[in-house]
């Protein structure tokens, strides 16, 4: 029935709604909604709009207080894009391409603004969460303390993010690339070269893979985080150093819709230069424990991991494409999965303990890193050159 | 709790992989690539061949193999056997000596080296003192003559190496003994040829360059001199020492008489054999004696200079006979194979073995005509380029005798003597199943060798130029020559790079054992379905054509026209005779296909899309294009910039060629390898400037506008649950370059209304892996995860039936992951990256089955991968776990890692050169290697004796084979007590 009402719309060119209007507790729905008897909180609501003729922002923000009944009710709208994410409609502009890209539905999710859960927007959260609702009309779930509101991060959709700061040394940046869900290109270019590090042996010139190349209006470049010269150390939490061009060249493109750089800058003033191998508690704790600390990176990187578990695509009987669900392990393999799972923290864990990381605890205090200017490449490298004290 | 234990660290699946996987390199097929050197021991009947990155490869009987390697990676110039010893001498091009041995060591022979030894001239001498030229082992084994450029002989003594000054012969020893108006300092320089006299070991032969032979007595240091005047380039006693033969730079060979009177002679006979215009040297000569009295003359080279001086032959003279052997390459090397006995009166010759640079060639000299022996190893595998290849294991006995009796129809012109060395014995066991290694070439041929043991052979040949036309002239024989030609030529060998068109190019082979349906496919898209028959026919070829760019318009083929067919009926001689022939339009090389004999159905897929063919009611059943629509590259034609300058450089040499066949017409002139060598070199050095740019690259995800993503890359038959979980049908499935998979619901009339209704097909699925990596294998494992079963596998109840009862799991490898899915609904159960955590990328993957060694009843399917760094991986089924990881291929040898080819019982070969295979193991269980023995044989002399050695050799080999087998596992000595009772 559902299906064949759909279909009659999409020929018509009616858009259907499916618009969810939660609340973070009963009593505030109820307050908030008329005649809610939804056990989650969620009240949801079928209509259309025409599909040529969406109209503005504001209007639509009036249709769905009218269609939910909650008139004066500030709350932010949100839709699932096509894959998966949740994203914010608070323009015209989000709200045009929301209504141009929904295949055959929108669906809207309208939550009060002063509850809201500002962690459900963004990149990948329908596949991290597997299913947003769960995790927004559940709220016991989520035991995690609010999000401290800086700005409105949920009216962005993040591109590029600087993470696992605390456990790396300051020389280096772990830059991670939303690829995911954008049209731009990646954008970047690397090339063989070499570095100079410290070993046991002494100063080593070691074969290293560097950035060559930014290409204007990449995602790489729009960033700013990545730049020419930049020496890449890891792809993923996988170190590359023994691992040719063309190597990694393979793992960052079988990386590239969750791509996780760690790169040692080629220019070093920019970084922040934290205080923590002296004073500071965290610093201690790093030192202190290395490997307690690996777990911590396995999650971020585990997390990375999961989030890129792109979902491939299904088109059934030349139907609908649709992505496809995890199966259910079933009893009698279920042994065996968890397994597999295994195989991969601990294959993680092998490649985690990089050998900086370890050059920067045995040194104590004093973390040396060098960069010595490849000759051909002076006038850029020199700029980088530094020594960290 | 066990979820948490370390994978990999469980103790007793570790000892399983032990006992499952090993990995060995065990033996190199085929000819090797560029040989330098030959040597033969008539004493233990053992040919060794050196090759140009320092080999030496003994062979012997079939199976009898032995393979050595010098440190020094220097070309082997020379290679000596010292007599009676089971001992060679080996002569590098940096002047180093190295003495290597036979030596029994668990039960085998092996090959080692003993000893090297590099001659040292006095301090301030020029290395031109000691550069050996001529290496003689004499007869008492005892010391082995070395002739320099100098023209000094030093004398070393064996095994020891070490130099007996006293007794080096000096050119001023020999200049005092000749007489004055010889008298020349110059004319001692260069020592050609160092022959031992047949009769009197005391008294050696010595040729020097400028044309100075002297007889040089090793007691009395006596000598006799000749004079020539032309400048020497070997020498060959008669088998009764009364003459000797010399031949010279200009083509002319002579005479000599030995006296015990000390006066000058003069020559018996002085003659150019191809004069009288002026004729290139004879390099090396042999003089035969015969109990009829004619001798056999037998040299290399002396074609006349301008017309035939680019020829590589040998000729054969007898009595009035007279034959020149062309070989479509150079000649390293010959030997002549006679009678061994000393005390036999004449030589008595029976076989002439020609080594050439890309083949080996036995001539049988006993047979009217001098026909060709089949050679048992050493197979040209290049004989036309490899473009492709295809094993199949296990192949039913019935089978297998109708491809040898196509084989042996084909081979009728070839010597029925057999194979004439034949030393060592190969105590290997018998090969466990018969296995068919077939390789496609770019001259339109299919070659089927047996692949079962050491030796590979070629079985059969299959050519499928007949169906099209071609520009070839079919008359274009080279063996035609007429009665009166001067010189008598006769095409030799089958060695002939030269493709007439390269569309005929086989790119792929799929092979039925069971019904002995064969599919192949190639450059120009098309595709033969063929039936053995064992009878040869004349009939027409059904032909259809394939347009595989149905619904898209606007589209230009820039590629290569399809190959043009041949109407009325063709015909075809026994063995595998086409009946179906699919055009694909545009005729793009064919990537993929499939073949299922129980459906009587092909499919094919080329970088536009892929089609399904019903070969028995001769009927396209749908096609499927792939291509996406601003896919440019694809549509223009198969190459890319690269490459078709590669294309552009080899017509090019196309051109070049033709005009030299049009000239050869005329002149008759073959000029194989220095072409082919020329036009390699072209193509490197285009390819090296290509590389030039500075060496960065792009990092940007695969997106579904990127070129070539319609590339069909594999295609699958299977029986399974594609719509709904109650019933199964029969289906195909197609993955592409860009990550997507295309399943198709068949629908197959049942046997008796098969030529009735139609086969109907219908898109069922369409996955599309987010990643976008090329789709490199479709397999669907059936209830209990083993693979489904090959068509009329269980027919012919060699396989358990699928288990259809639990649901099946779809296996999808990427390049870049493996992935399983559920069936009928695709959801992703499991899957294991491998270029994101490893950086490399599957090449070549299949399923395996590997036997423990311990006990006969386990066994179990793992997938067997090949990376692009050239690495092997196997990884389980169906939990995807890797299992071991070895080093196989360099990652830079590209050419290797592509010519891949995995068996289903975990062996495998890839190219190691143009012309070798590289025959390697991952099992415990399944092995072939040689293992060979060769011992002294009695030196004694006479027929009597001989056979009786050779009771005592079974014998011994019998109980060499016993021993052999208890050092292996009491299972495997089962299996073989089982064959023994079988085989009485």
């Amino acid at each position: 029935m559902q299906e064949n009402l759909l279909n009659a719309l999409r020929g018509s060119g009616w858009l259907p709604l499916l618009s969810v209007s939660l609340g973070r507790n009963r009593t505030d729905l109820r307050s908030a909604l008329v005649g809610c008897t939804g056990i989650f909180g969620a009240e949801f609501r079928r209509f259309s709009l025409e599909r040529s003729k969406p109209g503005k922002f504001e209007e639509f923000y009036g249709l769905l207080q009218h269609v939910h009944k909650i008139p004066n009710v500030d709350v932010l709208v949100g839709y699932t894009d096509i894959h998966g994410d949740l994203l914010p409609i608070n323009n015209d502009d989000n709200y045009h391409k929301a209504v141009s890209t929904a295949n055959p539905l929108l669906r809207i999710f309208i939550q009060r603004k002063e509850d809201a859960d500002y962690s459900a927007f963004g990149t990948d959260t329908m596949t991290r969460k597997k299913n947003v609702l769960s995790n927004v009309l559940r709220p016991d779930n989520h035991k995690k303390k609010p999000h401290i509101v800086i700005s409105m991060p949920q009216d962005f959709r993040p591109v590029s993010s600087i993470i696992d700061v605390d456990i790396l040394p300051e020389t280096h940046r772990r830059v991670r690339l939303y690829k995911y869900g954008t049209d731009k290109p990646l954008g970047f270019y690397i090339r063989d070269g070499s570095s100079v590090r410290v070993t046991a042996h002494g100063l080593e010139k070691v074969p290293g893979i560097f950035i060559s190349r930014l290409v204007p209006g990449g995602l790489a470049q729009s960033t700013g985080l990545l730049a020419v010269n930049d020496e890449v150390l890891e792809v993923n939490g996988i170190e590359v150093s023994g691992k040719s061009l063309d190597q990694v060249t393979d793992m960052m493109i079988a990386n590239s819709r969750n791509l996780i750089i760690t790169v040692r800058p080629a220019n070093q003033r920019n970084n922040v230069v934290r205080n923590s191998r002296t004073s500071g508690s965290s610093g201690q704790s790093t030192e202190s424990s290395l490997p307690s600390s690996t777990p911590n990176i396995l999650g971020s990187l585990l997390q990375g991991e999961e989030e890129s578990d792109e979902e491939d695509i299904i088109i059934e009987d030349s139907g609908e494409p649709q992505q496809i669900p995890k199966a259910a392990p079933t009893s009698e393999s279920i042994e065996s999965l968890s397994q597999i799972e295994l195989l991969h923290e601990s294959t993680q864990n092998g490649f985690l303990p990089s050998s900086e990381l370890n050059l920067n605890h045995s040194a104590g205090s004093i973390s040396m890193e060098y960069e010595v200017p490849e000759p051909g490449r002076k006038s850029l490298e020199e700029e980088g050159t530094i020594i960290t004290l | 709790m066990r979820r948490f234990l370390r994978p990999g660290h469980d103790p007793v699946r570790e000892r399983l992989k032990r006992d499952l996987f090993q990995f060995n390199k065990t033996v190199e097929h085929g000819f090797p690539h560029q040989p330098s050197a030959l040597g033969y021991s008539p004493f233990l009947r053992l040919m060794a061949i050196g090759t140009r990155s320092g080999a030496i490869k003994l062979y012997g009987a079939p199976g009898v193999e032995f393979m050595g390697l010098h440190e020094e990676n220097n070309t082997v110039m020379q290679i000596h056997f010292i007599p009676d010893q089971c001992q060679l001498v080996t002569l590098l091009d940096d002047n180093s000596l190295h003495l290597w041995s036979l030596k029994q060591h668990g039960g085998a022979s092996e090959l080692r080296e003993e000893h090297r030894f590099t001659l040292k001239g006095p301090p301030g001498s020029p290395p031109s003192a000691t550069q050996v030229t001529a290496v003689l082992p004499h007869s008492s084994r005892e010391v082995l003559y070395l002739g320099t450029e100098s023209g000094s002989i030093f004398v070393l003594e064996l095994p020891s190496f070490r130099v007996l000054e006293d007794r080096t012969i000096s050119p001023e020893a020999v200049l005092q003994r000749i007489s004055e108006d010889n008298c020349n300092r110059r004319s001692c320089e260069l020592v050609e040829a160092l022959r031992e006299h047949p009769k009197n070991p005391d008294q050696i032969l010595i040729g020097y360059s400028r044309g100075l032979i002297v007889l040089w007595d090793l007691q009395n240091n006596k000598s006799f001199v000749w004079l020539s005047f032309q400048q020497l380039e070997n020498l060959y006693w008669q088998r009764d020492g009364s003459k000797f033969i010399s031949c010279h730079y200009d083509g002319s060979y002579t005479q000599w008489p030995v006296s015990s009177d000390n006066r000058q002679p003069e020559p018996l006979e002085n003659t150019v054999p191809y004069g009288p215009f002026p004729c290139k040297a004879i390099s090396k000569i042999y003089w035969q004696t015969t109990k009829n009295g004619l001798p056999y003359i037998i040299f290399q080279g002396g074609m006349p200079r301008a017309s035939y001086g680019d020829r590589h032959s040998i000729s054969v003279i007898h009595g009035s006979q007279q034959t020149a052997f062309d070989f479509t390459s150079r000649v390293i090397d010959f030997f002549i194979i006679f009678s061994s006995d000393p005390a036999a009166e004449f030589d008595d010759p029976s076989a002439l073995v020609v080594l050439a640079e890309e083949e080996l060639v036995v001539i049988d000299l006993k047979s009217a005509g001098w026909p060709a022996v089949h050679p048992p190893y050493l197979a040209s595998l290049h004989c036309s380029a490899i473009t492709c290849s295809h094993h199949v294991s296990n192949i039913p006995l019935k089978l297998w005798e109708r491809i040898i009796s196509a084989g042996s129809k084909q081979n009728i012109h070839y010597s029925s003597m057999p194979w004439p060395i034949d030393g060592g014995t190969n105590i290997a066991p018998d090969p466990p199943q018969r296995d068919l290694l077939l390789t496609g070439h770019e001259d339109g041929t299919v070659r089927f060798w047996d692949a079962s043991g050491v030796c590979l052979h070629l079985l059969y040949k299959l050519s499928t130029v007949r169906v099209f036309l071609t520009d070839a002239d079919p008359n274009d024989n080279m063996n035609t020559l007429g009665e009166d030609e001067w010189p008598p030529l006769r095409k030799v060998g089958t060695f002939d790079p030269y493709s007439d068109d390269p569309r005929l190019g086989i790119q792929k082979i799929y092979l039925c054992k069971y019904s002995g349906y064969l599919a192949v496919a190639g450059t120009a898209g098309q595709v033969l379905v063929m039936e053995l028959n064992d009878e040869d026919a004349e009939h027409v070829v059904d032909h259809a054509e394939a347009d595989l760019l149905q619904d898209q318009e606007g589209y230009r083929w820039k590629g290569h026209e399809k190959l043009k067919t041949r109407d009325g009926p063709v015909r075809f001689e026994a063995g595998f005779q086409p009946f179906v022939l699919v055009q694909c339009q545009p005729p793009a090389v064919v990537t993929s296909l499939a073949l299922h004999s129980e459906w009587k159905l092909v499919a094919f897929g080329t970088s536009h899309g892929f089609g399904l063919f019903d070969h028995q009611q001769k009927r396209l059943v749908f096609v499927k294009c792939t291509l996406h629509p601003s896919d440019q590259l694809a549509l223009e034609g198969p190459l890319s910039r690269v490459k078709s300058l590669k294309k552009s450089l080899r017509q090019s040499f196309r051109r070049i060629r033709r005009s030299r066949v049009s000239s050869r017409k005329r002149r008759g002139v073959t000029e194989g390898g220095q072409i082919r060598s020329c036009w390699c070199k072209g193509e490197v050095d285009a390819l090296q400037e290509m590389e030039l740019a500075p060496v960065q690259r792009k990092i940007e995800a695969r997106s579904a506008e990127d070129s070539f993503t319609g590339f069909v890359r594999t295609l699958y038959f299977a029986d399974t649950f594609l719509r709904d979980s109650s019933r199964h049908c029969p289906s195909l499935w197609a993955g592409t370059n860009g990550g997507t998979v295309y399943a198709f619901c068949l629908r197959v009339p049942p046997a008796e209304r098969r030529m009735d209704e139609p086969v109907r097909a219908e898109q069922a699925k369409e996955i599309q892996l987010m990643h976008r990596a090329p789709v490199v294998g479709i397999l669907v494992l059936d209830g209990r995860s083993t693979p489904l079963p090959e068509p009329l596998e269980v027919a012919h109840d060699l396989s358990k039936s699928p288990d259809m009862q639990g649901s099946h799991q779809l296996l999808v490898v990427s390049e870049e992951q493996f992935k399983v899915f559920t069936l009928p609904k695709v959801s992703s159960k499991l899957k294991l990256k491998l270029t994101a955590l490893e950086g490399c990328r599957v090449r070549k993957v299949t399923v395996a089955n590997f036997g423990s060694c311990k006990t006969d009843d386990y066994s179990e399917n793992d997938l067997a991968v090949l990376t692009n760094l050239g690495d092997i991986q196997i990884i389980s089924l169906p939990f995807l776990k890797l299992q071991i990881r070895y080093p196989c291929i360099r990652k830079e040898d590209v050419s290797g890692i592509a010519s891949c080819v995995f068996t289903k019982y975990g062996q495998g070969f890839y190219l190691i050169s143009p012309s070798e295979f590289e025959r390697f193991s991952l099992s415990t269980k399944w092995l072939v290697e040689p293992r060979c023995i060769v011992e002294m044989p009695e030196v004694t002399s006479n027929n009597h004796v001989h056979n009786k050695s050779g009771t005592e050799n079974a014998a011994r080999k019998s109980s060499f084979f016993s021993s052999s087998l208890l050092e292996r596992k009491s299972g495997r000595l089962m299996e073989h007590a089982l064959l023994n009772d079988e085989s009485e």
